[in-house]
């Protein structure tokens, strides 16, 4: 008899004005109780919508069923047929607009919290020390991927469960990309990610940090040292600026760089040789999840007062709403349809304060967003001593620079088609470096379907 | 040996310190004027440093810095056949060194360093080099052979004359100009408020020149955006649209301003560093 609770069983998290001084994990995860009850939600539908809601389908229902049959490593096995990174998107995927969305117990309530009993079986199966992996056959092909980030491991999980050597190169000393320089401790514990990239070296992925990609090796020796298929995945790492005074003064940050120093640099802990500044009134420019992480940040370093300023109202910012109202909850002063005209600086050199201006929705514009429109007159200053840009990144242009015959569009994305091909043979991409800053998840579903291209390619060259 | 073994380290005065390090994938490719990123340890920061000299065939790339702070610090009291954590590059855009009949190169102090590969990649494409290095003091001075076997001419100046000529290297920069000397290009590398001052100068008599940069760096790749400088009204990123900008489009004092960000912080961790070191030394 399924549980026919119209709500799903809330996320056990730290309580908000606890939280907001630590960098411990913000959601503490489903009790096995808790699990079992949200599992027997699921109906077990025929036609399973939620399926094709997930960027790289899982069977869903089938691992639901698992948990209620309380075979939890069952579960976990159904997951990584078609996840590299069940823990990480357990807890990063936006369930809500993709597999929860299709959801039918969503018609009359909420969808079952699918991605909260996805976290519970990756985490019970990453507790285990018995957990094995076999390592396949090898199929004696050589295949090189670019980047380590959730493209780059989701393309390298894949091939090297297909029996190709895989290495990843990454720029980094870590290995992970954004899982590890920007998405935070307390949303995505470090270890989880160590964990995921652990299981695929014991697939015999090999892990080359430390390695520029168009520096040390070009694509093309790629080629030379015996790679038969390249795939890259290096993602949208430039950050943007809006280009209105003040931006160079000390104390303005871009998101990038403020989560970098704080996370892969772990400037939080106090103990890094990386400093980062101790701001007290900081302003997060943007409204996607990036500057959610960066105001929550910005809010455990110390901070006293944090503002969010985006241009348009709390129904079109991007950020998942979730993050939104834990960032709410945890103090962050939400300043909707403002948009700054400057940073103000002192005669240091360093921000004192941000001019702002009013706007107002107008007629929606081409992504079909009403347009923001600035309301005459209304400036204002807040008093502020740090400024993080959080305005979204463009693709680095690095690889293009470096290697013939890949095109790119004029934003500097690299095209390839649905399969993941770009413009030269052999060469494959997929993540931000082809679809611009966008999400995990989607990032793993380029990388996994790039995989299955290559492994057809080098398959038809043999 | 290892990679990122230290293979061979000098002290080349007090303060100064080469390191020839064993990364052969790194000296394949290293060209003047490029930089790498290294790490001492797994709590270390992330520092870039310019390409000092290297060697194709040893697989080594040598590496000149001043003790200034804590990393530095922790770089100089490692030893010949430890490891550093991490050590990635060639990053940034190579100098251009071809198509010239005569260039003034200009180093400032530490700067030498990275001035004297440029030189010597100038020299070996056949211009006419004349070196101009300045120092605070004898002690300091580094690279004297080297600088004189790559250079037609070399002019050695100290702030306070106990070697070379007393005055700055734009006394004697100016003074070369002035007698008639017709540079295709200048290039100064040293401390930002030498480099600026060698700007002024060589605006008014309208010779081209190149500035190389090291601001503050996290990853070297663009991904940061921490090195951002406004060159000709514009940002620009120092890792991979430099570490070289034309210096008459510079803004430097922009550049002095930030590279200022973290004094403090700095300050802290050098003496708490300092200390660290005095009591392990004590303890012996």
């Amino acid at each position: 008899m399924p549980n026919m609770s119209p709500t799903k069983n809330p996320m056990p998290t730290q309580a908000p004005d606890v939280r907001n001084k630590n960098f411990d994990e913000v959601a503490t995860g489903y009790t096995e109780a808790i699990a079992l009850d949200e599992a027997a939600r699921c109906l077990n539908c025929k036609n399973k919508p939620c399926v094709q809601g997930c960027p790289v389908q899982i069977d869903i229902p089938a691992f639901i069923h698992k948990i209620t049959e309380k075979d939890y490593e069952g579960a976990y096995v159904v997951i990584s047929q078609s996840s590299s990174l069940p823990a990480v998107c357990g807890r990063v995927c936006p369930q809500e607009n993709q597999c929860e969305k299709y959801c039918v117990r969503g018609i009359k309530g909420e969808g079952v919290g699918i991605g909260r009993l996805e976290r519970f079986v990756a985490d019970l199966h990453a507790a285990d020390p018995d957990a094995k992996v076999e390592k396949p056959a090898s199929n004696g092909h050589k295949a090189a991927v670019v980047g380590s980030g959730p493209a780059g491991l989701a393309c390298a999980g894949e091939l090297a469960r297909r029996g190709y050597q895989v290495s990843i190169f990454e720029a980094l000393h870590t290995a992970g990309g954004v899982l590890v320089y920007g998405i935070p401790e307390f949303r995505l514990p470090k270890r989880i990610v160590r964990n995921e990239i652990e299981t695929l070296k014991k697939l015999g992925v090999d892990v080359e940090t430390n390695t520029v990609i168009g520096r040390t090796f070009t694509v093309d020796e790629l080629f030379e040292q015996g790679y038969e298929s390249v795939f890259i995945g290096s993602g949208a790492g430039l950050p943007k600026f809006m280009g209105i005074p003040g931006e160079n003064l000390n104390g303005v940050y871009s998101a990038n760089e403020f989560l970098t120093r704080t996370n892969l640099m772990k400037a939080y802990t106090g103990k890094s040789d990386t400093p980062i500044m101790q701001a007290k009134r900081v302003a997060v420019v943007g409204g996607g999840n990036v500057a959610m992480d960066a105001a929550r940040c910005a809010l455990r370093l110390g901070a006293d007062v944090v503002y969010i300023i985006y241009r348009r109202s709390m129904d079109e910012l991007p950020a998942r709403r979730e993050e939104v109202e834990h960032a709410e909850e945890e103090g962050i002063v939400f300043k909707l349809l403002n948009n700054p005209t400057e940073i103000l600086g002192n005669d240091k050199g360093a921000v004192c304060g941000i001019r702002c201006i009013q706007m107002e929705l107008g007629e929606p514009d081409a992504s079909g967003r009403r347009r923001p429109v600035e309301v005459a007159g209304s400036e204002f200053d807040l008093d502020v001593d740090c400024v993080i840009m959080s305005l979204g990144t463009s693709p680095n242009p690095l690889i293009k620079q470096t290697t013939e015959g890949i095109e790119t569009e004029k934003h500097g994305c690299i095209i390839a088609d649905e399969t993941g091909a770009t413009t030269r043979e052999g060469v494959f991409a997929g993540g931000d470096a082809v679809t611009g800053a966008a999400t995990v998840i989607l990032a793993m579903g380029a990388g996994k379907g790039a995989a299955d291209a290559m492994d057809k390619y080098m398959q038809s060259k043999k | 040996m290892q990679n990122n073994e230290i293979v061979v380290k000098t002290m080349l005065n007090d303060t100064v310190c080469r390191m020839d390090i064993y990364a052969p994938h790194i000296a394949a490719k290293a060209l003047p004027g490029q930089f790498i990123i290294l790490r001492t340890d797994a709590e270390g920061e992330r520092i870039p440093l310019t390409i000092a000299d290297y060697d194709r065939e040893k697989g080594l790339i040598a590496i000149i810095f001043q003790i200034v702070g804590a990393t530095t610090m922790k770089l100089a009291h490692m030893s010949q056949g430890e490891c550093l954590a991490d050590f990635v590059g060639p990053l940034g855009k190579p100098t251009h060194t071809s198509g010239f009949k005569k260039v003034a190169v200009v180093g400032g102090g530490v700067g030498c360093a990275i001035a004297f590969p440029v030189a010597k990649a100038m020299h070996e494409a056949g211009a006419e080099v004349h070196s101009i290095v300045g120092f605070r003091t004898k002690d300091l001075v580094i690279l004297e052979d080297e600088f004189r076997a790559v250079s037609d001419k070399y002019v050695l100046m100290s702030d306070d004359g106990t070697v070379g000529e007393k005055g700055l290297v734009t006394d004697a920069l100016k003074k070369l100009i002035e007698s008639g000397e017709k540079y295709d290009e200048v290039i100064a590398i040293g401390p930002l408020i030498m480099m600026k001052f060698v700007c002024k100068t060589t605006k008014e008599f309208g010779v081209k020149t190149v500035v190389s940069m090291n601001p503050i760096m996290i990853d070297g790749t663009g991904m940061c955006g921490c090195c951002r400088l406004s060159v000709g009204g514009k940002m620009k990123f120092a890792c991979v649209d430099g570490p070289e900008f034309d210096g008459h489009e510079v803004d430097f004092d922009e550049a002095m301003a930030r590279s200022g960000m973290y004094k403090e912080f700095e300050g802290h961790a050098r003496e708490a560093t300092c200390n660290l070191f005095k009591q392990a030394e004590g303890g012996k």
